[in-house]
């Protein structure tokens, strides 16, 4: 570890407290409809895309017709994107003649694009062309991060609603997000990435004659394009089948930076935006504070595992302190694979600039555990304050009893009903990743592992808890492509969104219909260090509890087997 | 559900044609005006025909190039199959492919720069660390015939300081240490030792 | 005398020996299924039961292991049923008492105001007259429709001073089994056996009508489901562990299962409950439901009524403030005078004000001819006539106004109007006294507020309680009262429809309000609040409205009230929390005996460097299962609690059964498990 490093831990974490509150006004303003600097642009746009869908902006929908709009949505998009991935060879924009995509990798991929989980269970450069790429992969990073932000914005206005009983239109919220939001900052970020020298071409490849003398064919595309948008709306699917650790689509340490902080840029904003919404802008920054607590300790521990050697590395002759390099890039080092590790766990992104596969056992835990805890550490865009919101929930339920009072939160009570559905949300994830890894581990799976012992069990719950959680990182070691993989997989992504979703939206919903009560001075704030800290220990205790026995048959058993690295 | 139909797929239509078609076409259609060498994927040409992109690594595995680090991609550097070796921190495998690797370079595993002998994450690795790229220096020099003190000047004037001073890591780039090599006047070049 | 046996200890035989045969029969599946913690450990235990004597019989596997973990596991099942039957069976006695009292009733009607021969009181219906007498019970609740009693209402309160029941006004109220001790009352009945006011009570206390509360519904969901995540992860851990190629044992996982599972707070749960109305009883306070006690927890502001809760009932005689011109001695002479026949509060304490500076003594009054004229709602004052003059005291505009009405009358001071003021505006009420035609002065009656009110105020501000004092007096008197008193708040002036108007307005903005109230004139306002405490002596329509009766007609009792209710939440808060808690250690004990056979390296987990694998899983099940009897203590009395703001007694509550239940564990599982090696139990 160095002094480098911790600076640019330390240096990310505070450029995200400073950008989270100006984002978070920004955000509220224009789920709230309230006029922004880009309003005289694309207000006309937006009246007229809602004329052609026969959207009426103004009606508020209550939790039902939400969370309807929110599945339909996604079962279009699901089918248009599985049309493109087999229909690709017929389709132009195609310049290295690929086929069309076999069905049960084509149903995975339009699965996990839809869910914001964008797992890939295929090489970019081999398999998607053009087309594909943007008119269905792209088209769902904007679309899939737009759906989470209108869920999380939607049960905000739940929780802080006076008796309405509506969430707000999904339809406005959806369009808002994709027109004010991901858009324009895509926009924006794209050709600063081109300057950096990551690639924005038509063109299928760079050929090459080398030093040496061979050819090498060096895959290109519409890369920066997608980049912007894959790390803004934690969507994490990369161009390249090494994602962000390719040299052309994390060129070097200052795309990397700005890269991990689009990771986090929403969702710690969000956070600001809730406070705005509920009218006190501390609760949103204890949920914030909270995140950062666990985020910290995450990055610590990764960071202090990967900067020593592998037991294999150490086994081959490796100097122990000389830091775990193998699946690490030159340009990032320890340091910033660590950290990125952690964020794109964290956060429902799923990029990676590192092989986690190759991380030490403990370094590897980490991300592991990131997702297992509900990805509520800053977390998918949107995807992450709801589910922190559900954990608040309980917080705040235990919280309260020991005070003494029925738990009210933000002045409103939480009833039986509102408990039932936070275990719905709470049990969704672990079901995915718990039964399928249990289905992959018994023998289903286990045509496509790599590695034998603990590390071989790693890369299935590793695939099953990214599934699960929505992120799309991998141990890559574990090949997915048979039909278990590919539907199992996809499975799980749908628990682990829409089991989610639904619940969390119904919970907003109830909520709605009642008035909230003046602050009462025997309730505990919502907003202290104490608070924090409880939910800080609650997320880990529920996390913890459930994912025990998992981690200790793989990381732990392989950590203790192996001296610990 | 049918009054949602409309809506889904009108908007799945229309976020198409803005954020899948618009979109990227924009952003190429300006990156080509503005950036049109980065936008192509960073090619480096010599004599006028194209060695590599300035941002992925190549196969080095001549004694009088710089090498690079262990590839997955492929066969080695393949551009069409960037992948890390994903071989796990207890894993058999990666022990002795590290063994392999020190053989190549001659010299027992405890001594050679740990990125010399772990495989990069994308298998496209552009750059070695400075220490690598020093330790490489007299092997370098000496099937060059160059005096290693020239080398490894060549190589000090071309590590890459860290972004800002602190962002990133100090690194070299092969592809531009090693055309630089072949750059070099031949002043004192043994006979059979060039440049192919 | 109290028929009413004071509340057995904690500890008491008479309660324990026939807890511990009921906890046998709430084993019954078709009792058990209610609450789903103990009941997925009773099917875990017959599971593991089902192995042991299957290894029994064939002489395969751990039977002895399989048999012990077992018995725990039942034991575990047992302790929480166990927990609640003690809980149930302090009410149980109360309960037998009071079913003693009802079971002799009969009732003599009184048709055309002729009483009838005495029939059994069952066969009464509402709306009937019956006579009662001196020295028989009454048989049905009712009201006093005519005649003044005395009646001995021990067998309900347990307070032996007997109390005066009358027709008419706010004492009108009796209760079937009461006895009547003196004269005679025609009763009319306002409710029939089954639904009488002793039978409410012997369901309460008996807890048979005991419903869940909403909190702990939602409590019980919230253990339900992390119930099932840890069904989710034990149930995959077979499955898990075969990449591994090693077996997991059966009974090591059932084990783990219930170890994790929230059994602690699950068992105690409903004994919580029953306790916390249990206390209540003991309080005298009974509450119609669980959902009232809760509630009086949740309380966010507090009506009280100044007299008899926040001042002492009455008023007392501090000065003599004369007029201009008049001696202090004359007027307290004439105050004197007009109060000797005056047995009001008030009035004793002007003739021991007027003697204590004075030294004015009873006189011969008869030769004067002394004629005392008693206070009426018309005049507003009271008097004395003697021989040639009269002598007045009362409200001050009423003896200003008598005053000025008499011939001859002298300009009123304004100096004496001024005086009246001031006394006002300290909170005291002023007291006009004349003689004849000449205005003397003013006494100065003030409010004795009582002891300790301030600081109970206080405390209760520290909860975020708010407090409204309500009183009659003018806004002038209440605001000297509220702030010698400490209240946040006064409504003056009132009447009843405005403390009804205060009550909505309080809700309207989501708060939640208590009150005690005895009058008719008070029952909507106590059907309106949310928790309404009825005072015993109320009016029959005061006892229906309220959701709480005050068996002692204490109002202050309120303020306990509310506590009780805290505290029962937070028992269930600081168990719940202490049970999670506790899951950490356990997992620590047991996974590492699971797992040590296929992964040696994972013993490091072992932190409390447990014996061997089967001493830590037994370990671990049996601080599982004796957690439970360790704690009914703290289950039945409450956790302790001070009041103070919310942030402290969470902190407080966090730190001691958040970190003790992490704590706790890993020191008890260590002991018991140097006990079974010690013992070679496995």
């Amino acid at each position: 570890m160095t002094i480098e490093g911790w600076i640019l831990i330390l240096g990310f974490t505070l450029i995200v407290a400073a950008l989270a509150r100006p984002v978070g006004l920004y955000l509220d303003a224009v789920y709230a409809g309230r006029r922004t600097w880009l309003t005289p642009l694309v207000a006309p746009v937006e009246r007229g895309i809602y004329a052609l869908a026969g959207v009426r902006p103004q009606e508020a929908q209550g939790w039902r017709t939400y969370a309807v709009g929110v599945v339909v949505f996604s079962l279009v998009s699901a089918l248009v994107v599985h049309a493109i991935l087999r229909l690709q060879g017929v389709l132009p924009f195609n310049p290295q003649g690929f086929e069309g995509v076999p069905p049960a990798i084509a149903a995975n991929t339009a699965v996990s694009f839809v869910t914001n989980t964008n797992w890939q269970s295929y090489g970019g450069e081999t398999t998607m062309s053009h087309l594909s790429q943007m008119a269905a992969l792209t088209v769902q990073n904007f679309a899939s991060a737009a759906v989470g932000m209108a869920v999380a914005v939607a049960v905000s206005r739940g929780i802080a609603a006076r008796g309405s009983g509506t969430l707000g239109n999904f339809w406005v919220d959806l369009m808002r997000g994709v027109l004010y939001v991901l858009l324009p900052a895509c926009v924006v970020l794209a050709l600063p990435y081109v300057a950096l020298g990551i690639p924005q071409t038509l063109a299928g490849s760079l050929q090459a004659s080398t030093l040496e003398g061979p050819t090498q064919d060096i895959a290109v595309g519409p890369v920066a394009s997608q980049v912007a948008i894959k790390m803004l709306g934690t969507n994490g699917g990369g161009f390249f089948n090494a994602n962000a650790a390719h040299p052309l689509e994390n060129t070097g340490a200052l795309t990397n930076f700005i890269q991990m902080v689009s990771i986090f840029v929403l969702g710690a904003g969000l956070c600001v935006t809730f406070g705005r919404i509920v009218g006190d802008e501390r609760q949103g920054w204890a949920i914030l504070a909270a995140m950062g607590s666990l985020f910290l300790v995450g990055v610590g521990l990764t960071y202090w595992a990967e900067s020593h050697a592998s037991a294999a590395l150490v086994a081959a002759g490796v100097d122990p302190s000389a830091g775990n390099m193998e699946g690490k890039e030159t340009r990032f080092g320890i340091a910033a694979s660590a950290l990125f590790a952690v964020v794109t766990t964290a956060a429902s992104c799923g990029a990676v600039n590192a092989m986690h596969d190759s991380f030490t056992p403990l370094g590897g835990m980490v991300p592991m555990v990131n997702m297992m805890l509900g990805e509520v550490i800053v977390g998918g865009v949107g995807a992450g304050l709801y589910g922190m919101l559900v954990f608040v929930l309980l917080t705040v339920f235990i919280a309260g009893l020991m005070v003494g009072r029925t738990p009210t939160w933000l002045g409103k009570r939480i009833e039986a009903r509102e408990v039932r559905l936070a275990v719905f949300a709470i049990l969704a994830a672990p079901f995915a990743i718990l039964v399928g890894t249990a289905f992959a581990a018994a023998g289903a799976g286990t045509a496509g592992v790599q590695d034998g012992g603990p590390h071989g069990f790693s890369e299935m719950l590793y695939a099953f808890t990214s599934a699960g959680a929505n992120n799309g990182s991998a141990f890559g070691g574990l090949t997915a492509t048979s039909d278990f993989w590919a539907y199992g997989l996809a499975a799980a992504m749908m628990v682990g969104r829409f089991l989610i979703i639904v619940p969390v939206l119904a919970i907003a919903g109830a909520l709605s219909t009642r008035s909230p009560a003046a602050a009462s001075a025997g309730a505990f704030p919502t907003s202290g260090p104490l608070f924090v800290g409880l939910l800080v220990a609650i997320v880990l205790i529920v996390g913890g509890l459930t994912f025990f026995p998992a981690l200790a048959l793989g990381p732990l058993a392989e950590a203790t087997a192996s001296g610990l690295f | 559900m049918l009054v949602h139909l409309r809506p889904a797929l009108v908007l799945v239509a229309l976020l198409t044609a803005l954020t899948g078609i618009a979109y990227p076409l924009g952003v190429t259609g300006l990156a080509a005006a503005v950036f049109p060498h980065q936008a192509a994927g960073s090619p480096v040409t010599r004599d006028g025909v194209v060695v590599g992109s300035s941002l992925v690594g190549q196969s080095f595995s001549q004694p009088q190039y710089f090498w690079g680090r262990p590839s997955a991609a492929g066969e080695g550097y393949d551009g069409r199959a960037s992948s890390g070796s994903n071989l796990g921190p207890t894993s058999q495998a990666l022990a002795d492919r590290v063994r392999a690797e020190a053989a190549r370079h001659g010299v027992p595993v405890s001594r050679i720069p740990p990125e010399l002998l772990t495989a990069s994450g994308s298998g496209l690795d552009p750059h070695i660390s400075r220490q690598a790229a020093l330790f490489q220096v007299a092997r370098v020099a000496s099937a060059r015939g160059l005096p290693v003190d020239d080398v490894q000047a060549l190589v000090e004037a071309r590590v890459e300081p860290r972004f800002a001073g602190v962002l990133g890591e100090e690194w070299v780039n092969i592809l531009a240490l090693n055309m630089a090599l072949d750059a070099m006047p031949l002043a004192n070049a043994a006979p059979g030792a060039g440049v192919p | 005398m109290s028929d009413r046996p004071r509340a057995p200890g904690l500890l008491d035989p008479a309660i324990l020996v026939p807890a511990a045969r009921d906890a046998f029969a709430k084993l019954l599946p078709t009792r058990l299924w209610r609450n789903p913690v103990m009941f997925a450990t009773a099917v875990v235990a017959a599971h593991v039961t089902w192995v042991f004597l299957r290894d029994l019989a064939t002489g395969t596997g751990q039977p002895v292991f399989a048999g012990q973990i077992a018995l725990w596991l039942w034991v575990t099942a047992w302790f929480a049923c166990f927990a609640e039957a003690v809980a149930e069976g302090r009410g149980k006695a109360q309960a037998a008492s009071l079913r003693r009292a009802r079971s002799e009733l009969t009732a003599r009607r009184l048709v055309n105001g002729a009483a009838q021969p005495a029939v059994a009181a069952s066969d009464l219906t509402p709306g009937e007259l019956v006579e009662v007498v001196a020295g028989e019970l009454v048989p049905a609740d009712g009201e006093v429709i005519e005649g003044v009693a005395t009646v001995d209402e021990s067998a309900i309160t347990g307070e032996s001073a007997p109390v005066i029941r009358e027709a008419g006004g706010d004492r009108s109220a009796v209760t079937a089994g009461t006895r009547v001790l003196s004269d005679r009352i025609v009763v009319k009945v306002t409710a029939v056996q089954g639904s009488t006011f002793l039978d409410r009570m012997i369901a309460l206390v008996e807890g048979a009508s005991r419903r869940k509360t909403p909190n702990e519904i939602a409590l019980t969901v919230l253990l339900s489901g992390l119930s099932l995540v840890f069904v989710l992860a034990v149930a995959t851990i077979p499955a898990l562990a075969a990449w591994s190629g090693g077996g997991v044992g059966v009974i090591a996982l059932a084990a783990l299962f219930v170890a994790l599972i929230p059994t602690t707070i699950g068992g105690l749960l409903s004994a919580i409950g029953i306790a916390g109305m249990d206390r209540l009883v003991r309080f005298n306070v009974l509450a119609t439901s669980g959902r009232a006690v809760e509630a009086a927890g949740d309380v966010d502001v507090l009506l009280l009524d100044k007299t008899g809760t926040i001042t002492l009932g009455d008023r007392q005689a501090v000065a003599f403030l004369p007029a201009p011109g008049v001696a202090e001695r004359d007027l307290a002479d004439a105050a004197w005078l007009a109060s000797l026949s005056d047995e009001t509060p008030e009035g004793r304490s002007i003739v021991v004000l007027a003697k204590e500076k004075f030294g004015m003594r009873g006189r011969d009054m008869a030769p004067a001819h002394a004629r005392f004229v008693p206070f009426t709602a018309q005049t507003r004052m009271s008097g004395v006539d003697l021989e040639g003059s009269s002598v007045r005291k009362g409200a001050v505009d009423a003896v200003m106004a008598h005053v000025a009405a008499m011939p001859g009358a002298r300009t009123l001071a304004p100096e004496v109007r001024a005086a009246a003021e001031g006394v006002a505006r300290g909170g005291g009420t002023p007291l006009a006294v004349a003689r004849d035609q000449t205005l003397l002065g003013i006494v100065h009656l003030k409010d004795v507020v009582k002891g300790g009110v301030n600081e109970r105020f206080a405390e209760l501000r520290r909860m975020g309680i708010r407090t409204v004092m309500i009183t009659g007096d003018n806004p002038l008197t209440a605001a000297a009262i509220a702030a010698e008193a400490g209240v946040d708040d006064f409504l003056a002036e009132a009447k009843p429809e405005d403390k009804l108007d205060l009550i909505r307005r309080e809700q309207a903005a989501g708060r939640l309000v208590a009150m005690c109230g005895d009058g008719t004139n008070d029952a909507p306002a106590l059907a309106q609040a949310d928790v309404g405490v009825a005072m015993q002596t109320g009016t029959p329509a005061a006892r229906e409205a309220g959701n709480m009766i005050d068996l002692d007609s204490d109002p202050t009792k309120l303020i306990e009230v509310v506590s009780i209710g805290k505290q029962l939440l937070m028992t269930r808060g600081a168990l719940t929390t202490f049970s999670i808690a506790n899951g950490v250690a356990k997992y620590f004990a047991i996974i590492p005996a699971l797992f040590a056979g296929i992964y040696p390296g994972l013993s490091a987990l072992n932190l409390m460097q447990l014996g061997s694998a089967e001493s830590a899983v037994l370990s671990a099940i049996i601080f599982n299962a004796i957690v439970i009897p360790m704690l009914i203590p703290l289950a039945l009395r409450g956790v302790r609690w001070r009041p103070a703001p919310a942030a402290r007694l969470l902190a407080g509550n966090l730190a001691l059964y958040g970190v003790g239940g992490l704590v706790a564990p890993f020191v008890g599982i260590k002991l018991i498990d140097l006990a079974v090696n010690a013992l070679n139990l496995v």
